[in-house]
C-alpha cells in the first residue's frame, strides 16, 4: 500500500508546503508516490526524490496548468485507484483544501484538514488538527479505510532523505464536466516571497501611520528574506494588498519568525499568528497586548527602530 | 433565484476557550456566541443579492436548539426564513451531508457559506457539499457576480487572486471583500421574531470521524524586553538563543 502526496507547483516549480507534505508522508514509514499536475519543470520533479518519494508521477495535461478544483480532485481520484493508495495527503493551501474536501466526498474517505503533527498510528489513526484558529487542538481519530489529511505549513521539516528519482508520465481521460468552472485570468505577485509559505514575516499595522512608510518594512524583509503582511485596518484602509491581511479573518501564518511593528495585538490578530515559532513585538507603547504574546519585545518608536534594526541584521550577516 | 446560506453559531472571535467533561466538550460557560465572521460576508452577500434581483434567502444551521438566537440574527440581517438541522455539528462531513441532503429535493441555484468556520477551522465543508450534489464549489471567494445563470468570481490564492467563470448551481466559500457586514436594524429585528424558522431533524450518516479529546496549547514563556537603543542585543538573540536568523 502506498501513501499519495499531491505536490502544487507555481510557474514551474514546486511550492515549498508541497515538499512538506512529501516530508511528512516520508515519516509516515509507507512508499511515497508524489503526484503533479500541468506544467513543472523535469528537474524540480525528480527533486522530489530527494525528499523521500520513490516515485513521482506526472500530468501534462495543458487543461491542468490552472488550479481547477474539481478536475483536480477526478485525477487524483484515478491515481489512488491506479496507485492503490489508501491515504492521500495534501498541503493546507487555497488549492489543496478543497480539492480534499472534493475527493473526500467522492470516495467515501475519512477526511482531516489542519493536520499538525504525524498521525499517531499505535491505535487507529489519530491526527492532531489545529481548531479555534489555532487557540486549541483535536485529536480525531480517521475511522474509513480510506483517508485524506491535509497539512499545516511547518507540520512537517523539508528533509533530504533519497536522490532524486525519474518522473513516471500519467495520463487520466477528464470530462468537459470536470472543468465546468474556467479560470479566465489571474493576478499573482511575482518574484515575491509569498505570506502563507514564508520563513519569516515582517507585518506592520496601523502605528505605521501611513502606506508611504512600508518602505522601511520592505527593506527589513527584503534582508531577512521576509515576507510583509499587515493587520486588518490597514488592508481595510487599502494600505497594503488584501492578501497581505494576517489574522483571524486573513492569512493564518505560521512562519519560523514573526515580526510584528506598529500593531497592537488584538485577539484577532493573534488568531492568525499564534502557530509562529518566534514572535518579536515592537511597539511604542509599553501596554501593548501584542507583548504577552511575544518571545522578545522592544519598546519604542518603529520608525527609529527597524532601520536600525535592518544595518544590524546586515552588519551581522 | 433561490438562495440558501450556511451559517455556523461560534464563539465570538475574543473568546477564551476551555474544555470540560474530560477535556471532550467545549465549554460554552460564559461564552458569547456570534455568526461566524466569514458566514457573516457570505448573508451579506446574499441579502445583497436579494435586494438587487430578487431573491428568496434561506439560512440553515446545523445544530442544537440553542443556535436559534443566532438564526434570529440571520434574519434580521435580511434571511427570509431559517431551518434547522437538529443535531451536534460534530464534524465537517457530518455537517455537509446533513446541508445536501436537505439542498438536493428543493435545488438552490446558489448555496453561500464561509471560507472556513472558526471552531473546527475546516474549510471543507462547501467543497464536500458541491461534490456530494454533483456542483461546482470555489472558496474562497472575494467576488460573486450573477449575469443570468452564468457566475463571475474571484478567488484568493496564495498572494494574489483567479477569476473564475461557471454555471448555477454553485457552491461557494466566502471572504472579504465580497461584502460588507451587515447590522440588523430596529425594523430587521421586529420581523424576524415571525418569520419562519423551520426544525428538520438529522439523517444518519457515518463520517469516519472520531474526536478523542481537546487539548489546550501550552502556555507561552514570558516576554524578554530589549533595551530600544539595543537591537544588536534582538540580533545576538534571534541568532544564538532562537536560532532563526
Ligand atoms: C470579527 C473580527 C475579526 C477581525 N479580524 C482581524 C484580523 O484578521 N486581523 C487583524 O489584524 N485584525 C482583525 N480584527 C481587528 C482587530 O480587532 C483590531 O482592530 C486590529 O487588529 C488593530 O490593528 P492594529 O494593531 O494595526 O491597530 P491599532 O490597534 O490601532 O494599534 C496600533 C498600534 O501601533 C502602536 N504604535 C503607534 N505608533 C507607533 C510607532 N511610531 N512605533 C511603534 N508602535 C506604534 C500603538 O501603540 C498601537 O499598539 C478583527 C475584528 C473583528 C471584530
Ligand atoms: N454546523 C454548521 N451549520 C451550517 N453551516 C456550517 C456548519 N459548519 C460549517 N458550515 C458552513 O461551512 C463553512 C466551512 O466550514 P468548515 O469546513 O468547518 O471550515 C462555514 O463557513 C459555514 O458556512
Amino acid at each position: 500500500m502506498a501513501l499519495l502526496v499531491f505536490v502544487e507547483s507555481a510557474e514551474g516549480k514546486i511550492k515549498k508546503t508541497s515538499v512538506e507534505a512529501v516530508s511528512f508522508a516520508c515519516g509516515m514509514g509507507q512508499a511515497v508516490t508524489a503526484i503533479a499536475l500541468g506544467a513543472v519543470e523535469k528537474s524540480e520533479l525528480e527533486a522530489l526524490g530527494s525528499y523521500g518519494a520513490q516515485k513521482v508521477l506526472h500530468v501534462s495535461d495543458e487543461r491542468l496548468n490552472q488550479g481547477i478544483i474539481q478536475a483536480y480532485a477526478r485525477v487524483l481520484e484515478q491515481a489512488m485507484k491506479d496507485e492503490n493508495a489508501d491515504i492521500l495527503i495534501l498541503a493546507n493551501s487555497s488549492l489543496g483544501t478543497p480539492v480534499a474536501a472534493r475527493i473526500a466526498a467522492r470516495i467515501g474517505a475519512s477526511l482531516a484538514s489542519n493536520v499538525i503533527e504525524l498521525p499517531n498510528t499505535t491505535a487507529g489513526f489519530v491526527v492532531k488538527r489545529s481548531i479555534y484558529t489555532g487557540k486549541a487542538f483535536a485529536w480525531v481519530e480517521l475511522t474509513n479505510q480510506k483517508k485524506v489529511i491535509t497539512i499545516r505549513k511547518n507540520a512537517a521539516e523539508m528533509k533530504e532523505v533519497g536522490a532524486p528519482v525519474q518522473v513516471t508520465p500519467y495520463t487520466v481521460s477528464l470530462s468537459e464536466a470536470d472543468f465546468a468552472t474556467k479560470i479566465t485570468s489571474a493576478e499573482k505577485a511575482t518574484g515575491e516571497v509569498l505570506l502563507p509559505e514564508a520563513n519569516i514575516v515582517v507585518s506592520g499595522g496601523r502605528g505605521m501611520k501611513g502606506p508611504e512608510h512600508w518602505s522601511i518594512l520592505e527593506d527589513l524583509a527584503k534582508t531577512l528574506h521576509a515576507a510583509t503582511g499587515c493587520s486588518k485596518p490597514v488592508s481595510d484602509m487599502g494600505w497594503r494588498p488584501h492578501h497581505e491581511h494576517v489574522g483571524q479573518t486573513g492569512v493564518k501564518v505560521a512562519p519560523q519568525l514573526y515580526i510584528a511593528v506598529g500593531i497592537s495585538g488584538a485577539i484577532q490578530h493573534l488568531a492568525g499568528v499564534n502557530s509562529s515559532k518566534c514572535i518579536v513585538v515592537i511597539n511604542k507603547d509599553p501596554e501593548a497586548p501584542f507583548f504577552k504574546a511575544a518571545d522578545y519585545g522592544i519598546v519604542g518608536d518603529a520608525f527609529e527602530i527597524i532601520p536600525k534594526l535592518t544595518e544590524a541584521i546586515k552588519a551581522a550577516k | 433565484m433561490k438562495i440558501l446560506v450556511c451559517i455556523t453559531h461560534v464563539p465570538d472571535t475574543t473568546s477564551k476557550i476551555n474544555f470540560t467533561n474530560n477535556n471532550t466538550k467545549f465549554d460554552s460557560n460564559g461564552v458569547q456566541f456570534i455568526i461566524g465572521p466569514y458566514d457573516d460576508y457570505a448573508l451579506a452577500r446574499a441579502v445583497e443579492l436579494k435586494e438587487t434581483s430578487g431573491a428568496v434567502v434561506t439560512v440553515l444551521n446545523v445544530g442544537l436548539a440553542e443556535t436559534e438566537p443566532t438564526l434570529r440574527k440571520a434574519l434580521a440581517i435580511g434571511a427570509d426564513d431559517a431551518v434547522r438541522i437538529n443535531a451536534e455539528p460534530a464534524d465537517a462531513f457530518f455537517v455537509a451531508y446533513q446541508i445536501a441532503e436537505y439542498a438536493r429535493p428543493i435545488g438552490y441555484d446558489l448555496i453561500l457559506m464561509g471560507r472556513e468556520s472558526i471552531d473546527h477551522n475546516g474549510g471543507v465543508v462547501h467543497g464536500l457539499v458541491g461534490e456530494l450534489l454533483g456542483i461546482p464549489s470555489v472558496s474562497p471567494v472575494m467576488k460573486l457576480d450573477i449575469d443570468a445563470n452564468r457566475v463571475k468570481l474571484s478567488r484568493e490564492i496564495e498572494g494574489g487572486k483567479e477569476m473564475l467563470e461557471a454555471n448555477l448551481p454553485l457552491v461557494a466559500g466566502c471572504q472579504e471583500p465580497i461584502a460588507e457586514w451587515k447590522i440588523p436594524n430596529m425594523r430587521g429585528i421586529m420581523s424576524a421574531r415571525t418569520k419562519p424558522l423551520l426544525v428538520v431533524e438529522p439523517k444518519q450518516t457515518d463520517s469516519g470521524i472520531k474526536l478523542q479529546k481537546f487539548e489546550l496549547p501550552a502556555p507561552k514563556s514570558s516576554v524578554r524586553m530589549i533595551a530600544s537603543d539595543n537591537v544588536a542585543e534582538l540580533v545576538s538573540l534571534l541568532k544564538n538563543e532562537a536560532k532563526i536568523l
